[in-house]
């Protein structure tokens, strides 16, 4: 079963069932998806699933053991990175340390014969574009790291690449310059209109910045979605679990909760919890549970309640619905929420 | 407009416009593309001339040189005789001035290599734990430079040092060391009529020769002894014996056993050493050289070098046992 | 590591550690000075410059000196090319046969001269080939290719992999991604490879005694005033020469190969 969108004509980049193996393990297996033009589009999946490989791909450092990779409808296999028209930024900047920014954002055009004067025109222009116009003269050494991130996405845009690839660049920052570079890269490539595709393992920042997401797990994508659908509607207990923390209730627990087997998500935010024997609103579905574990994290709580038997749901309640006054560490509660809330997973 | 800069820098094309500048079609970036896609074609280039160096050159001469030893020399025309056979081996096994020699370079190689470990180890140790990285540097550039300097001018400056009337007398007698000095010289095997021509001279130049081989890597091997290991010890109540003895010296083993390969290796090959400065007793390396020269008895000079290779290699192989390459 | 301060007593072995590898090369600068040329009277009577003129106007001296410096200089050129392609393919990660080529690698050190030298003697003379400049140049070689191979291999191990990426992703090949981006890198591990090569070159006595014929480099000459001492004191300036000559070179390599993190 297919878990990917339908194919688009006129895509920036098209995975026809790409294998990519690594010894016996398959790092890519069996992936297609295509990438929209112009379409900020995000891989995401925890480290070796297969999501930096797929990046790889497209940018030549590796050939797929299987399948096609194609860039603007043209079979890639066989031509060198030099020679495809794609830029990446990488994870750890890759700067050169013998030579001044200027020069590194120059590098590209300085390969393809463009003159002096010209290519340090074009240089400063991009240095422009990333607000590091004074730096210009300084080695890459003597920067900070959000800096030398921006001459990375500089040296890679000069060139002006079909498709921009971005691995895991803001790993090494710190959270409130990460979330400034979020906002900076996304205005970015609504401006340029290139077609971004963005590596990371935090779904937090694919979830902001993309257009869509394509979900990756042990070499497969499990779900390419939007951001809201993947969120709202996961389809598979990982994507659930990944995308956003929902519970999956599944087994014995579903049976006697939703009254049928199977797998199924429900949001830790669609939860809400009242008094043990309080009566349960019609349409809601719920179970009787204790409180374990109570975490403030400012604007909400995540709260941990288990069953009798054992399971755990976590629920996140707004400070605005008094929740913290209400219940203690030990309490009997039942938690419950609304049938549409629920998702049907399909089995793993 | 979104799309206007995009298109400006000429933002979409599936193929980069590769036909301007230096790389385009050029001879010289269709060789790039072609050794690109086929690595293993650029992995044989780059390696076939160095490997065709090293493989006729040394490898080849190593055959050689087994082949040699596998041969024998006929003793009338004192030619060597093309024929496979034992006899070299068996002249070098049966005849027992041979066998002393064997015996007599591995006992000083032995010798040797405990002698550097005891007196490399106080200042590898020094190194390690005590001198600031200042001190460290100095030290480091103090043992390495010995260590580059001229082989032949080191032997030679001893054999003046143990020179009948030389400095090592002087300094003895300053000293007022000089009862002890001919006690040494009186010892039987080890002692002779100046240290310029006993083992016990040999043995201190061996000992001199080789001893940055032993200290840097043990000093490498101590650097990564934490110091918390140490405190850790003490604290449990070890005295400072103690904790050299089931800490330290387990820690520092792999840098003895790497320092110990070179000792060994090079006291068991050396040829020079042996002839400058020492007793009449000849060593492996002596014998070589000399059977190659004046007697031109290539195949017993070879079965004669092979005995150094063979007990390397066993001496390697333990070594290894004892985390020598690790710590190399 | 922290350091504590030292008992007495060792810093003490310490120090008189490192003095004993020291005196006996001073001693030598020292005897180059002095007036009395028969005997090796301690302390030496006087000092004078007179043997440094005398050594000056020995032709065996120079040309011995000359043959010695082509010699390091062809090997190390060819020790620089072949060391430094083996190195880039060493570098890559498991491909068949490698552990076996780093084995090779690995033996021209670890085997002691004396196998070398006879190897080499033995082969020679199996082909029949002439000993002399050439066959001197190819002992040399076999071990300063070692040396370079180290020296850059390191360097090159230190080279993140993404700078050869990012470079081919600007679109760079293969050949100008060399020029641009690895060149410089491993510039100063060249340098410093092929100054260790020339000075091991310069120096080597062991294996050239057997591949060199007729021919005498410093060495052979140092070697042979041993046992035929002619004039002592002359032999002393030759020694002065030979140490101020390769200690140059391997203080530069020592300088340029360095990390930089040990620097005070």
């Amino acid at each position: 079963m297919k878990p990917d969108a339908a194919p688009l004509a006129g895509a920036a980049v098209q995975f026809r069932n790409v294998t990519r193996r690594f010894g016996a393990v398959p790092a890519v297996d069996d992936v297609s998806f295509d990438v929209a033009a112009g379409e900020f589009f995000a891989l995401l999946g925890p480290s070796g699933s297969g999501k930096t490989t797929c990046l790889r791909l497209i940018a030549g450092f590796e050939r797929p053991d299987a399948g096609q990779v194609k860039i603007a409808g043209a079979d890639v296999s066989g031509v060198p990175p030099y020679e495809r028209n794609v830029n990446t930024v990488f994870q750890d900047y890759a700067l050169f340390p013998h030579m001044s920014v200027l020069e590194n954002v120059a590098y590209g055009p300085r390969m393809r014969g463009v003159a002096a004067e010209e290519r340090e025109r074009r240089a400063r222009e991009m240095l422009d574009l990333v607000q590091l116009a004074a730096m210009s003269g300084r080695a890459p050494a003597q920067l900070s790291g959000g800096q030398k991130q921006r001459v990375a996405l500089a040296r890679a845009l000069i060139n002006g690449p079909g498709v921009l690839l971005l691995d895991e660049p803001l790993g090494a920052l710190d959270l409130k310059l990460r979330e400034q570079m979020q906002t900076e890269l996304k205005a970015l490539q609504r401006r340029l209109g290139t077609t971004f595709v963005y590596v990371t393992h935090d779904q937090g920042e694919a979830l902001s910045m993309a257009d869509r997401v394509a979900v990756f797990n042990a070499g497969r994508i499990e779900q390419l979605d939007t951001p809201r659908i993947l969120y709202m509607r996961p389809r598979t207990a990982f994507v659930a679990r990944f995308v956003g923390s929902a519970n999956v209730i599944e087994g014995e627990f579903a049976r006697r909760v939703v009254g049928t087997r199977g797998a199924f998500a429900v949001r830790a935010e669609a939860i809400a919890l009242a008094e043990s024997r309080a009566a349960m609103p019609p349409d809601a579905m719920g179970c009787e549970a204790t409180i374990v574990d109570i975490l403030y994290h400012g604007a909400s709580s995540r709260w941990q309640v288990r069953t009798d038997a054992g399971e755990a749901l976590a629920v996140v309640r707004p400070e605005s619905a008094g929740g913290q006054r209400q219940f203690a560490i030990g309490a009997r509660v039942r938690a419950f929420w609304a049938r549409e809330s629920l998702v049907p997973l399909a089995d793993a | 407009m979104p799309g206007a800069f995009a298109s400006e820098m000429g933002f979409g094309n599936p193929r980069r416009s590769s036909a301007s500048g230096p790389g385009g079609h050029s001879p010289l970036r269709r060789v790039s593309s072609l050794l690109y896609r086929r690595s293993t074609l650029y992995l044989f280039l780059l390696l076939l001339p160095p490997l065709l160096w090293l493989g006729t050159v040394y490898l080849g001469s190593l055959f050689t040189l087994l082949m040699q030893s596998f041969y024998a020399i006929d003793e009338f025309t004192a030619t060597v005789v093309p024929k496979l056979t034992l006899a070299t081996y068996e002249q070098l096994f049966r005849h027992p001035a041979n066998v002393d020699i064997i015996l007599r370079t591995l006992a000083m190689a032995v010798a040797v290599t405990i002698a550097c470990a005891l007196v490399a180890f106080p200042i590898a140790n020094y190194m390690a734990r005590y001198a600031t990285p200042r001190m460290r540097a100095f030290f480091y550039v103090g043992v390495m430079l010995p260590m580059w300097t001229s082989y032949l001018v080191k032997v030679y400056a001893w054999r003046l040092i143990l020179a009948k009337q030389g400095i090592a007398s002087w300094f003895a007698a300053t000293l007022g060391l000089d009862g002890v000095l001919e006690a040494a010289l009186a010892t039987p095997v080890i002692g002779g009529p100046s240290l310029a021509s006993s083992y016990l001279g040999m043995f201190i130049v061996f000992v001199y020769m080789w001893l940055p081989f032993m200290i840097l890597p043990l000093h490498a091997a101590l650097e990564r002894v934490p110091q918390n290991l140490l405190q850790a010890s003490a604290d449990l109540g070890a005295r400072p014996r103690q904790t050299f003895r089931s800490v330290v010296l387990p820690l520092a083993l792999p840098g003895l056993a790497a320092g110990s390969v070179f000792t060994f290796s090079l006291t068991l090959g050396d040829y020079i050493i042996p002839s400058v400065v020492g007793a009449p007793g000849y060593f492996i390396g002596m014998m070589v050289f000399q059977q190659q020269g004046t007697a031109g008895n290539i195949p017993l000079a070879a079965a004669f070098s092979v005995v150094p290779i063979v007990l390397i290699a066993i001496y390697l192989a333990l070594a290894k046992r004892a985390g020598a390459f690790d710590a190399l | 590591m922290p350091s504590e301060r030292a008992p007495l007593g060792q810093k003490l072995a310490a120090f008189a550690g490192l003095a004993f590898l020291h005196f006996p090369v001073l001693i030598i600068v020292l005897y180059a000075f002095t007036t009395e040329d028969r005997t090796y009277q301690f302390p030496p009577p006087g000092l004078t410059l007179r043997w440094f003129e005398a050594a000056f106007a020995r032709d065996d001296i120079w040309t011995a000196l000359g043959l010695s410096l082509q010699v390091a200089a062809v090997a190390t050129l060819i020790a620089l090319f072949l060391g430094t392609l083996a190195a880039f393919a060493l570098v890559r990660s498991g491909f068949r046969g490698k552990e076996a080529i780093t084995l090779l690698f690995v033996l021209p050190i670890a085997l002691p001269g004396i196998v070398t030298g006879i190897a080499l003697l033995s082969a020679i003379r199996t082909a029949g080939l002439g000993a002399g400049f050439w066959t001197i140049v190819m002992g040399h070689a076999t071990f300063c290719i070692v040396i370079v191979h180290n020296n850059v291999i390191a360097r090159l191990r230190r080279l993140p992999a993404s700078w050869i990426e990012a470079s081919m992703d600007l679109g760079a090949d293969g050949w100008q991604t060399f020029r641009h981006v690895l060149l410089p890198q491993i510039a100063t591990a060249l340098l410093a490879g092929g100054m260790l090569a020339f000075a091991l070159s310069f120096d080597e006595i062991i294996v050239t005694l057997f591949t060199a014929g007729h021919e005498r480099t410093l060495p052979i000459w140092f070697f042979n005033e041993l046992f035929r001492p002619r004039e002592r004191p002359i032999t002393n300036v030759v020694a002065v020469v030979v140490v101020a000559v390769t200690l140059v070179p391997i203080m530069l390599a020592y300088h340029l190969t360095r990390p930089k993190e040990q620097k005070d």
